[in-house]
């Protein structure tokens, strides 16, 4: 029987007058993947980072093993440790090397010591290919690697749960398989998983659960096959029947 | 023009150089820490000092620093604050200087990417840490150009120190006219002693920009 790491209990999010999430109910298993699809403006973005504190709600509860999650700076900043969040753009620190940037939140935030954390930063790189790079800037790194090293720096703080907000959509064709390769490698290892794509076969492929988001509803909440295969509602037909895949 | 008086007003104006470049250092110095405090103290929503400081920044901004010298050198001893000359100069290039100083700063900690912010975030930063190691650094250099601007303008702003008698160049020239007519040779020392602070400063200035940005941005 599955455990819940995350649940979502009616959230409610509005900008102003502006709902953007209308009664969100969501839960997600310990070590499985969950992808969010939905069409653009769909309130996809505006969830995931509901669900590491970048953005505040008006009402609802988290509830992160097992534990109501009460929103408070502190809170937050403790919870991220456990929370791991990757973002669109590629968002290295140009300031550090490629080592500074994934050694800083082990270092500074968890308190560890320098020759452990270094090791596991290093372990971690050579996972995604990119052991060479340690002393590299951002800025001689391609998108592709800059995200790869994005995902390594979140992963070094030994996350429960990582959120993946369309990472590759920024990225050139070719760079996209490289970073998809690494979460299919994380998916693997049971880490329990976010995805928000667009990559409509990786998703299908990845998916124990999808979640259909449109206008800040969710309207589908089905096992991964099953919504590829047959989708519940029209909305979510019309959005399959969209997507070139 | 003659280049017997020259020769014979250079030393007076060397000494005036040197007094030119130690009140615009000093003014400078102080005008940089007074602005980095009001920049933080608006960049991190510090309530009521965040007030004060934008009263000051206003009132600094928004009046002459004629009148600034005035006030600090001939009102401020009638409620008992007595200073000299030079330090009343530096004080009205401080107080001058601060709250430009104080908008360049803050323009560039302003200046850095929400996503940097928020991936600072993300890795459970608090907020101290977030701005030690990601805004200060990227910010501070994004401020760069705008705080090498302000430091030509607080230097060329010290002429303005003749008014309280303090011997730096431009009173040193108004003196050297005002009592012995050598008012072309005057005007040439004074004009060609700014242009040697000014010049290689600003060639220097631009230079360490181009430099911290390609350290920090790559560009």
């Amino acid at each position: 029987m599955a455990t819940p790491l995350l649940q979502v209990e009616h959230l409610e999010k509005s900008y102003g007058d502006v709902h953007i999430l209308h009664d969100i109910d969501l839960t997600i298993d310990t070590g499985s993947v969950t992808v969010l699809l939905g069409p653009s403006g769909s309130g996809k973005s505006t969830l995931i980072r509901c669900l590491n504190g970048l953005e505040d709600f008006q009402s609802g509860q988290l509830v992160f093993s097992g534990q109501p999650v009460v929103p408070s700076p502190k809170v937050w900043q403790q919870l991220r440790q456990k929370i791991g969040m990757v973002f669109q753009s590629y968002d290295l620190f140009p300031n550090l090397t490629v080592l500074d940037n994934i050694l800083l939140g082990p270092l500074k935030v968890q308190h560890r010591a320098k020759a452990e954390a270094t090791a596991q930063a290093i372990k971690l790189l050579k996972e995604v290919g990119l052991a060479e790079y340690q002393d590299a800037y951002p800025r001689q790194l391609s998108g592709g690697q800059k995200q790869r090293i994005a995902i390594v720096r979140a992963l070094a703080l030994n996350p429960e749960f990582m959120l993946f907000d369309e990472v590759t959509a920024s990225l050139d064709p070719e760079m996209v398989r490289g970073v998809l390769e690494v979460l299919r490698n994380l998916a693997q290892q049971k880490m329990t998983m976010l995805v928000v794509t667009h990559e409509m076969n990786f998703a299908r492929e990845i998916a124990d659960q999808v979640v259909f988001l449109e206008n800040g509803r969710i309207l589908e909440q089905t096992p991964g096959q099953q919504f590829f295969t047959n989708p519940q509602t029209e909305r979510a037909q019309i959005f399959l029947n969209s997507m070139d895949f | 023009m003659s280049w017997t008086v020259i020769q014979q007003i250079i030393p007076v104006f060397v000494q005036a150089f040197w007094l030119t470049l130690k009140l615009s250092f000093y003014g400078i110095i102080g005008a940089i820490i007074v602005g980095m405090i009001a920049s933080f103290l608006r960049y991190f929503k510090v309530p009521v000092l965040r007030q004060i400081s934008a009263v000051y920044t206003e009132v600094s901004r928004n009046t002459p620093l004629l009148i600034q010298l005035f006030f600090i050198y001939y009102a401020f001893p009638e409620i008992g604050i007595k200073i000299s000359a030079s330090a009343a100069g530096i004080s009205g290039l401080i107080f001058l200087g601060g709250s430009y100083m104080a908008e360049a700063i803050y323009g560039g900690l302003n200046g850095v990417a929400k996503i940097q912010v928020e991936s600072g975030l993300a890795i459970g930063l608090s907020r101290g840490q977030l701005a030690r190691y990601v805004v200060f650094p990227q910010g501070l250099t994004l401020s760069i150009p705008a705080i090498a601007a302000n430091v030509i303008f607080l230097i060329k702003e010290t002429s303005i120190f003749t008014v309280i008698a303090i011997p730096e160049l431009t009173n040193t020239a108004l003196d050297q006219i005002g009592l012995y007519y050598h008012t072309d040779e005057s005007l040439f020392v004074l004009v060609i002693a700014y242009a040697i602070i000014l010049i290689p400063l600003s060639i220097v200035l631009t230079w360490l920009e181009r430099r911290t940005r390609r350290g920090a941005f790559g560009n």
